[in-house]
């Protein structure tokens, strides 16, 4: 099956296993992990080797990541809906006021219609949603050359620079 | 109007390249009926009951000739010959075609118009007075402040999928005439006590099925915060909103749920962390919008006008007609004129392609060729020189226009209702035109004064119900219409929910309702100057209740 994950504009396989603990677990495996199991488990997943990945729901708090960039590879942003839009504004929160600056992923409900708006809020990766195709969906990344708001892909807002 | 750049035009030109590859994948089967409509919604497309609807954007009731004569193409080519005002300063048409949506959008590109976010949980077309920039009682003109609004949500990536729709309101005058406390946002300009320019913001007002006033989240906030405030109020409505139940997904519910201290702390504590960031609005931006924002070369020219004060003197139908339907300008030697959409047997709002091309010309022979279209569904020539008043007067009557209603109880809001909603519990127009029958003798409705009468086809108040003097809503009564009447309502300030004065009745006991509690009031004026409004105020709605139901048992009318 081709991937459907779209990573920097690239197409991209994905490595990442989804664990609760990390028991069992190979060491170097790259583990997801939700954002309750990682709060619960952090000493003990940080002292693991593989690399570290949380992945939030519409309802999880960014900022309860604020400590744990300095070993966090990837967050997962969960779509239920792509019309529950709250991960738009997790995503800026995470890489506006937390600093995160690893791969951030929209998952679920994500198809091509949403890339444009998601790339703007910082997401730079895109698991798309079964039966998309990610050559279709790669194209609307650039749907607009130009957009007005300040945003994670281009902080200053259009005005800002108008005036150059 | 505010005249696009380069990049203004490329933005909607592209939009309309993407809404054409989604319709394209719509029709070709590869995007399915639900992922297709949050789409068109965006795009200002809904399906109804007869066919598509398509709402064009008319941002803050600017509107020049030339783009009112491309409606009228529009509603040539693509409708049945007509268009509808709605009660958010946008056109509506009812009968487009799907496949032709990306061709209107395309045609309506090339004058710099767009459907953009004029449906759908986003951002919507922000409003304002629609004298903004011309009104006598004016403080600040607040075209500026809605362009950047406008651009600013335009495609904001953030805030896209909302909870629910979200729409803001700017006032700059002394009278607010953009219903600023009935909205999610309502914007008033105001200024500091050291001169300073700002905005008092309110949050949380709306009208649907649980209608509120909004409440002041900020007292002042400065002019350069306005954008990053937006954001703070923005994020935490989309983060906190309740999405589990649609009726109670607006910031109206978010704020009344929280407590307004509770909302404002986690709006203030967002806005530290944005406030003076990248966002902040520069003095340039608003220098470059007001000079791309036409400022119009006013002559130099006498206040009154001989003809003009005869006129007044001889002819009565131009003495009612002016003093409803023409407005102080703030320039000596001009006015606005309203042309009345409102004439008995025409749906309120309704303008048909021929009308909109004679009201055009209008624009460019008195005028500038700039139009407004009002919230009351009616279209303003605003810079009308005063001795031409009687020209424009004819002119505007041979079209049917110069109905001399304005504010008065025939300028009937409604809203499309159930002829061609499919929401609605009933229908308006004809409930509408009843009642414009019912008091179409103009000595009687100049009798009767000021009073704005709102009729709404379901809760979803498209017509503004709550907020007439007299409102009117329709409801379901085991598959039948019935209509509930509130009285005491307002849309200026102090703004003012009206209350249900009883059992709903029937559509043809509507007008004699109405009717009845017209002559109550007639008996219990002060002077005339206390209007219907003022006299519910005074004496609360019990005898108007009484007028309505009397002594006829209760049991009598179904109770809904
Ligand atoms: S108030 Fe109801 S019936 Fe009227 S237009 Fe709005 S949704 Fe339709």
């Amino acid at each position: 099956m081709a991937s459907r994950l779209i990573h920097q504009r690239r197409l991209s396989d994905d490595t990442w296993r989804v664990a609760q603990t990390p028991a069992g677990l190979p060491a170097d495996a790259d583990a997801l992990v939700s954002l309750a199991d990682w709060l619960a488990h952090r000493d003990a997943w940080r002292a693991r080797g593989g690399r570290l990945g949380v992945a939030l729901e519409p309802a999880d708090d960014p900022l309860a990541l604020s400590d744990d960039l300095d070993c966090l590879a990837l967050v997962t942003v969960n779509f239920p809906a792509f019309t529950d839009g709250r991960g738009y504004s997790t995503a800026r929160l995470l890489r506006e006021r937390v600093g995160y600056a690893g791969q951030l992923r929209a998952v679920g409900d994500v198809f091509k219609d949403q890339l444009f708006y998601l790339s703007r809020v910082g997401f730079d990766a895109f698991l798309l949603r079964e039966g998309e195709t990610a050559d279709d969906a790669l194209a609307a990344l650039d749907t607009f050359s130009e957009a007005y708001q300040a945003s994670v892909e281009r902080p200053e807002p259009l005005f800002r620079r108008r005036l150059g | 109007m505010y005249f696009y750049d380069d990049i203004d035009q490329r933005i909607i030109d592209e939009r309309v390249a993407q809404f054409r590859d989604q319709t394209n994948r719509y029709l070709a089967g590869r995007l399915s009926e639900e992922d297709f409509r949050p789409h068109r919604l965006q795009n200002g497309l809904y399906i109804q009951r007869h066919a598509p609807m398509l709402r064009v954007a008319i941002p803050y009731g600017v509107l020049s000739s030339r783009q009112l004569r491309m409606l009228a193409q529009v509603a040539r080519t693509y409708d049945r010959g007509f268009g509808h005002f709605t009660t958010r300063q946008n056109m509506q048409f009812n009968w487009p075609k799907l496949e032709d949506v990306p061709q209107i959008l395309a045609d309506l590109a090339t004058v710099q118009m767009h459907a953009i976010q004029t449906s759908g949980n986003c951002i919507r077309n922000t409003t304002t007075d629609h004298f903004a920039g011309v009104a006598g009682d004016e403080l600040l003109d607040p075209r500026p402040y809605c362009e950047l609004i406008r651009q600013w949500s335009t495609f904001h990536p953030e805030f896209a999928f909302l909870p629910r729709k979200f729409k803001i309101a700017v006032n700059g005058a002394v009278h607010d005439r953009a219903a600023t406390r009935v909205h999610d946002i309502g914007i008033d300009l105001v200024r500091a006590a050291d001169g300073a320019l700002g905005y008092r913001i309110l949050v949380g007002g709306g009208l649907g099925r649980t209608p509120l006033i909004g409440q002041v989240i900020r007292e002042f906030l400065p002019e350069r915060h306005l954008l990053t405030y937006l954001d703070a109020v923005l994020r935490v409505y989309n983060r906190f909103g309740r999405r589990d139940n649609k009726y109670k997904a607006r910031i109206k519910i978010l704020v009344k749920e929280r407590g307004l201290a509770v909302f404002q702390a986690a709006v203030e504590e967002e806005w530290s962390h944005l406030m003076d960031g990248p966002a902040t609005v520069v003095p340039e931006e608003l220098a470059r919008i007001r000079s791309r924002i036409a400022v119009h070369p006013y002559a130099t020219l006498p206040a009154t006008d001989a003809g003009v004060e005869r006129m007044l003197q001889e002819d009565v139908a131009f003495r009612r007609w002016h003093q409803r339907n023409v407005f102080a300008h703030k320039v000596a030697g001009y006015a606005c004129v309203t042309l009345s959409l409102k004439s008995t047997g025409v749906a309120p709002g309704d303008i048909s392609a021929d009308a909109m091309d004679a009201v055009a010309a209008l624009a460019d022979h008195h005028g500038f060729g700039e139009l407004r279209v009002s919230h009351e569904q009616n279209l303003i020539l605003p810079d009308v020189p005063v001795a031409e008043l009687p020209t424009v007067f004819a002119a505007a009557r041979a079209l049917g226009l110069a109905h001399p209603n304005v504010g008065m109880i025939t300028n009937i809001i409604a809203c499309p209702g159930g002829d061609y909603c499919s929401l609605a519990n009933a229908r308006s127009i004809p409930v509408a035109q009843a009642l414009q029958e019912r008091f179409d003798d103009l000595d009687y409705q100049y009798d009767i004064g000021e009073l704005d009468l709102n009729i709404s086809g379901c809760m979803n108040a498209c017509g503004h119900h709550h907020v007439g003097h007299i409102g009117i809503l329709g409801v379901d009564k085991h598959g039948e219409e019935f209509y509930q009447v509130t009285i005491g309502g307002s849309q200026t300030a102090p703004a003012a929910l009206g209350r249900v004065i009883g059992p709903s009745l029937k559509q043809d006991e509507v007008p004699d309702a109405v009717e009845r509690m017209i002559d109550r009031y007639l008996g219990l004026r002060d002077s005339e100057v206390e209007r219907f409004v003022d006299v519910v105020a005074r004496v609360g709605i019990e005898p108007f209740k009484e007028s309505v139901y009397g002594l006829k048992a209760h049991s009598s009318t179904p109770t809904v």
